[in-house]
This record gives C-alpha cells, structure tokens and sequence, in this order.
C-alpha cells in the first residue's frame, strides 16, 4: 500500500510535468471536463500495459494450461463473491447477495476451495458488485470522468469505490506472510488482465480512438450496471437523435 | 431468498445436470422470437464446424454474412452512429461507410464467435407491446468467466425485424462510436474518416 502511495505521488508529478495535449478538432464531451489530464493518464497506463503487463501476461498464458489459468480465476472469482454479496445486500438485493453467498460455500466447500466453480452449472448465477456500483445505486452522482493510473477508467464515485473496494480487502492483508502476499496479488493481476486479453485486442481493432471509445464505453457500461442493480428498473436506453 | 433457495436444491436434485426444458420452436417474426432462432443457429453452426474453431476467419466472415448481416440493418446503424454529420455526407460516401464500417465491425468482432464453446444464452423477459416498432430482446451469455449481458435493439421494418444496434457488456455499439465518428469527421472530414476506416479494415485482414 505504502509502495502503492509512493508510485502515485511519482507518477502524479510526472503528470504535471507533461500534460497529453488532446487532439485538434476533438469535441470536449460534457462528461470529461479533464480530458488533457486523463488522456496522460491514458498514455502512461497503456505504456505499462504494453512493455510490462501484457508481455507478464502472455508468458502466464503460454506456460500455464488453460484449465489452470481457469482455477485460478475461479479461485480469485470466489473471493471476490464474498463481497459482491456484500455490495448486493448493501444495495438492497438481499435475494442476490443470499445467492452469492451460496455460491461462496458451495464453490469453497464442494470446489475444492473455489479453483472449481461448482454454483454456475447448478444455477446460481455469478453476479458483480463493487462499492463504486453501491454507490451509484444510493444514488451519488458519477460525477467527471477519471483515469486513475494503474487502474484505468473510472470516474469520481468509482475514485471512492475502488478505495472502498481496496480498503475492505481484509482477507488478503491479514495474510502473515509477506512474499505469499506479494505473490498472490501479483498473480491476481495477471489473472485480471488475462480475463480480457483477447477483448482487447479486439479493442485495438475496433476502436477509432481508444481513449473515446473506452470512456464512452465505461461510462454507459456503469449506468448499465447501476440501472441494473435497481430492483425492476430497466436500464435506460439511449436516444438518437434523427438525423 | 427463496428462488436462491429454489436453484441451490434445484441444483442438488439435478445433480447438476441440466435439465433439457421442452421448448417451443421460436416464432422468427416477433424479435425475441427471431433473436432466439438466429442465436441458435449461430451457435449450431460454429460448435459443428472445426475450421471455425481453429479460427479459421474467412470462414467466420462467411458465417456472418449469411446467417447474422440479412437480420441487421447496416444502413441505420452507420447513420444513427454519424448523427448530424450523416446529412454532411454524399450518398456515395454514406455507401462507402456502411460497407467500411460494417466491415470493420465483423472483422473484429468474428474473433469471439471462432471462441464459442460451450456457452449457453439466457433470455430475459421481453418485455414489449404488440404495437412497438423499436424493441429490445435482452440475454446473457454464461461461460466460464464472468456472466456478459448482450442485448439487441431492433426495429420493424417493412421487411421484418431487423438489428440495428447491440449492446455489449452495458455498452450500445452506436454510443459507444457517436464521440469517436464526430471527432474523426472534424478533425478529417467525411473522406478522412472514410480512408481511416479503409486502412484499419486492410490492416485487419493483413494480419490474418
């Protein structure tokens, strides 16, 4: 954390020193009044990616078979149902939050500790629920549009989710030894940036401008997800106007 | 608490075994009914063809272009997603960006299909009027990872039902184009977003 804190303060100076400039001719969107900043943001997090991160998670790929790369997501997936449970009954879907708990048991106790996911193919279903959602749900506003380094798009009540979600994170903090900590959460990362390693590269082929693209996509992708957590309501649809 | 409860000893009677429900046929001229019957041969189709899994993507792209692209409209979905520039453009140039943007479109978007395996899709309630003309069929595709909502949004046409815009993940493919479409228009023009959308679709098919 303390190492976490330094890399920011780093990183946040070098910021200052050189803000990306947006591109000429872009329109400023109402949700993104930082765009200079975020875009150096942006730049910096995907250098990362491509000289540290990916090439990291290319070599997992090609050392390790894909049915254990499949139980080590599972395992970090069980752990992370504990508090999506969490967030569900905290948003109100105490039906939800009591599935996910079941998932959390029968996955620990019949999947031999969540490496094997035992809940989906008996039908129950896996959610996602973090603080940032919660929020949303208790109706904080997203407020501007952020790009956190190293943890890439969020926005100013997803700012304060992720810390909620880092802070409640006991489990993995109390473990008494350090290098297995330190190992673990390094193997969680990778494991992260491997669920969506061919999602994107499709990005890079799709997007126009990737900075566009995944901002807008995050932005709708939040609402989508916060409009779904609300019992009954349907998320909202956008409307085009005719040209 | 109680459809928890219903799926858990669901699960331990079925001994996880899917229980194979006696459906309908799915009536192709009410949208859920046509989403239903095109993801069910979509889904038939890759899971018997070897080449497509070894993703083998000219065969991909055959598969689209014959069984996904007579239900969509390409037309307003280029159009929605140009917004006001789209009235900017000539008819010549509209046609050469329904075909570049829906090239582009399937050619990155083929990758997944090659990757379907044992997925299942999960529709969920469609909740319409008899007398709309602009619906949404909702579904969620379970696989290994992390559940992915997939929705479409149709509208009737004189010639049927016709896709017009999906959204994956929580995202509207037209939104999430609108911003980055205006901004390579104002800062390239029509043509510059028309050669941009060229060169991103030679490059794609260069690297395969």
């Amino acid at each position: 954390m303390i190492l976490l804190k330094r890399l920011c303060v780093t990183f946040l100076s070098l910021c200052i020193i050189g803000c990306a400039s947006i591109p000429a001719g872009s329109e400023p969107s109402p949700h993104d009044p930082w765009e200079s900043f975020n875009r150096s943001v942006f730049s910096f997090n995907e250098g990362l990616d491509e000289y540290l991160l990916k090439p990291i998670t290319k070599g997992y790929r090609f050392i390790l078979p894909k049915p254990a790369q499949q139980g080590i997501d599972n395992f970090f997936g069980n752990y992370r149902d504990i508090y999506t449970s969490v967030n569900n009954l905290l948003q109100g879907n105490v039906s939800m939050a009591f599935s996910d708990l079941m998932r959390v048991v029968v996955n620990t106790i019949f999947g031999l500790g969540g490496f094997i996911d035992m809940a989906t193919p008996g039908g129950l279903e896996k959610h996602k629920a973090d603080f940032g959602q919660t929020f949303g749900v208790w109706g904080i506003p997203p407020g501007p549009y952020v790009v956190l380094p190293f943890f890439g798009p969020s926005n100013v009540r997803d700012t304060f989710g992720t810390a909620a979600d880092l802070e409640t994170d006991y489990l993995f903090r109390l473990l008494p030894d350090v290098a297995l900590r330190n190992s673990l959460t390094g193997l969680r990362i990778v494991n992260a940036r491997n669920n969506y390693y061919e999602a994107g590269d499709l990005l890079e082929g799709a997007a126009i401008d990737k900075y566009t693209f995944t901002r807008d996509a995050y932005i709708q992708r939040r609402q989508y997800q916060i409009d779904q957590a609300k019992e009954g309501k349907e998320p909202a649809l956008p409307v085009y106007e005719n040209p | 608490m109680k459809t928890a409860f219903l799926s858990f000893f669901a699960f331990l009677l079925s001994g996880a075994i899917g229980i194979a429900s006696a459906q309908n046929a799915p009536d192709p001229n009410t949208p859920d009914g046509l989403i239903k019957m095109i993801v069910a041969d979509v889904m038939a189709s890759v899971k018997a063809d070897p080449e497509i899994q070894k993703g083998n993507i000219p065969r991909v792209v055959d598969l689209v272009e014959k069984k996904i692209v007579p239900y969509t409209d390409m037309r307003r979905t280029t159009q929605l997603a140009m917004g006001r520039n789209w009235s900017k453009a000539s008819p010549e140039q509209q046609t050469q960006l329904i075909a570049e943007f829906k090239s582009l479109l399937i050619r990155t978007y083929s990758g997944v299909l090659s990757q379907l395996r044992d997925q299942t899709v999960q529709y969920k309630p469609f909740r319409a009027n008899p007398s709309d003309t602009d619906v949404i069929v909702r579904t969620v595709v379970i696989g290994k990872s992390d559940p992915i909502p997939l929705d479409y949004r149709l509208e009737k046409t004189n010639d049927g039902w016709k896709v017009y815009d999906v959204n994956i993940m929580g995202a509207w493919l037209i939104e999430a184009y609108r911003n980055q479409f205006t901004n390579q228009i104002s800062q390239n023009g029509v043509d510059g977003l028309i050669k941009f959308l060229q060169e991103r679709n030679a490059m794609l098919a260069g690297k395969k």
